[in-house]
């Protein structure tokens, strides 16, 4: 379980996140969802200690992961998986090496026990076979699975993803979205996905939290955000044709 | 004036990111090995023309200028040597190589800056500016000394060559020349100026990869910086060397 509590932000004096709080509980899928500037990717980088928010705290189950020192919150996020936008795989490593990197730092096992880790996550991505390939030769969508990989090669026990499926077509990110959905259940880990994408919010969203001009506008559910009366959520929600044909 | 002195803070405490203790010991081994190859055993090819060339103008230049009969023959060589030995293959090997190596440094860290590589090793945990860096800079303090050693001798080589297919001296009074009186603690003060000259080029090219923000052109721009900055470090460093070491 993560928990926010009050978190504000400003970047040159300009608010970008004002007075924020809300928890994300394991085994669901916690979405952040807001239009562009909104304060999405500003909340998860304070989330994930990349920022530093100027007040309020965020809580780890017990830990209080604002109070560590950058030493301290580095060690802590061996506990974290992290799946960036682009993906970030490195360019000079293969997949297998992509994937193989924290267990390289972060343990003792030896080169079968990380070549079967590898495995294993690649298979959980449904991508069994491209070890031996470069970012470079992977489609979008691949480099999305590899991330991802990448990201549960430790078993986190939280899991954050920044616009996982932007840039994807609507196949791929839907089965990008109940890929993440499935490591969530079946980990049982808590999961903060960052997105404006309206398939993912309908697909997965369990828990969404609803920022405008970086504060807490709504919360709920998927099934909640259809009927809810907030205007600005709305406005949102069925900024599309088909969606206001829809309502 | 203030933005330089916050550069200078801000690339001393980037530099004790560097040095602090690595994660893992073998890793980082590994990576000095990769580094001599990529940026050090790279460069041989581009170190040995230049050196050639070099030493067939220097000696060209000494013969022509020192003409006098009252001079013996072998001092064309015995100040070629010096030349080479001195300034040519420490300083001005290493301010080509800042051109070369440095670009290349800061390009690469740059471009995983800016693709978000660097905040995914520091989300998985891992000290990226002691990972990246701090290899390169061992692997580059190791070999530049090596390459100016083997500049030496080319550079010694392609004098010889065209002092003798060209007439202008024999093998024999060219090799007296080399030989005399040759001090080698010449040797140890270009060693240690081309040490000092190795950590200027990696560490300002990282550090200017390392701080990039926005896109491709701010890439560019930090190779650029990279290049002059280091150029510049290295004259400054280079007089004070000399200073200390033979004035």
């Amino acid at each position: 379980m993560i928990r926010v509590d009050n978190i504000s932000k400003t970047f040159d004096g300009k608010a970008v996140l004002t007075d924020i709080s809300a928890t994300f509980d394991e085994g669901r899928a916690n979405l952040i969802i807001g239009r562009s500037g909104s304060g999405k990717t500003v909340l998860l980088k304070c989330l994930i200690g990349m920022f530093e928010p100027d007040s309020g705290d965020v809580w780890y189950d017990a830990n209080r992961f604002t109070e560590l020192d950058s030493d301290q919150q580095r060690t802590f996020r061996q506990q974290m998986g992290v799946v960036f936008q682009g993906g970030a795989l490195f360019d000079s490593l293969t997949v297998e090496q992509n994937v193989r990197l924290p267990m390289d730092f972060f343990t003792s096992w030896n080169r079968n026990e990380k070549k079967d880790r590898v495995n294993f996550c690649l298979e959980k991505v449904t991508l069994p076979g491209v070890n031996r390939l470069f970012p470079a030769e992977l489609s979008g969508g691949m480099k999305k699975r590899v991330a991802i990989a990448r990201a549960i090669a430790l078993n986190p026990r939280y899991l954050f993803c920044d616009e996982p499926n932007s840039g994807l077509d609507p196949q791929t990110a839907i089965v990008i979205d109940k890929l993440i959905r499935e490591i969530t259940v079946d980990f049982n880990i808590t999961t903060v996905i960052n997105t404006h994408d309206m398939n993912s919010v309908m697909e997965i969203g369990d828990h969404i939290l609803f920022l405008s001009d970086g504060a807490k506008c709504w919360e709920g559910s998927n099934n909640e955000i259809l009927t809810s009366g907030n205007k600005v959520l709305n406005d949102f929600v069925f900024a599309s044709e088909l969606m206001k044909r829809f309502k | 004036m203030m933005r330089l002195f916050q550069n200078l803070g801000r690339y001393l405490i980037f530099i004790r990111r560097v040095f602090s203790r690595p994660e893992k010991h073998s890793l980082y081994f590994r990576q000095v090995f990769r580094e001599i190859d990529k940026l050090g055993v790279s460069s041989l090819g581009i170190v040995a023309i230049i050196s050639f060339f070099i030493g067939m103008v220097v000696i060209i230049h000494m013969t022509t200028s020192i003409s006098n009969p009252l001079i013996p023959a072998y001092y064309n060589s015995f100040t070629t040597r010096d030349v080479l030995v001195l300034e040519f293959s420490s300083s001005v090997l290493c301010l080509i190589l800042a051109g070369k190596v440095g670009s290349n440094i800061s390009s690469e860290i740059g471009t995983m800056r800016i693709t978000e590589q660097i905040d995914a090793l520091e989300t998985m945990g891992i000290n990226s500016a002691s990972y990246l860096v701090q290899p390169k800079i061992i692997g580059m303090m190791l070999i530049i000394p090596v390459l100016v050693i083997i500049s030496i001798f080319i550079g010694l080589l392609g004098g010889w060559f065209i002092a003798v297919v060209g007439n202008m001296m024999t093998s024999a009074d060219y090799l007296q020349g080399i030989r005399f009186d040759f001090h080698p603690y010449k040797v140890f003060y270009t060693l240690i100026k081309s040490v000092v000259f190795a950590f200027i080029i990696t560490s300002v090219s990282a550090y200017h990869g390392y701080y990039t923000q926005g896109g491709a052109l701010e890439v560019g721009r930090s190779s650029t910086l990279a290049v002059v900055w280091s150029m510049i470090l290295i004259l400054i460093s280079n007089y004070l060397v000399t200073q200390i070491m033979i004035g």
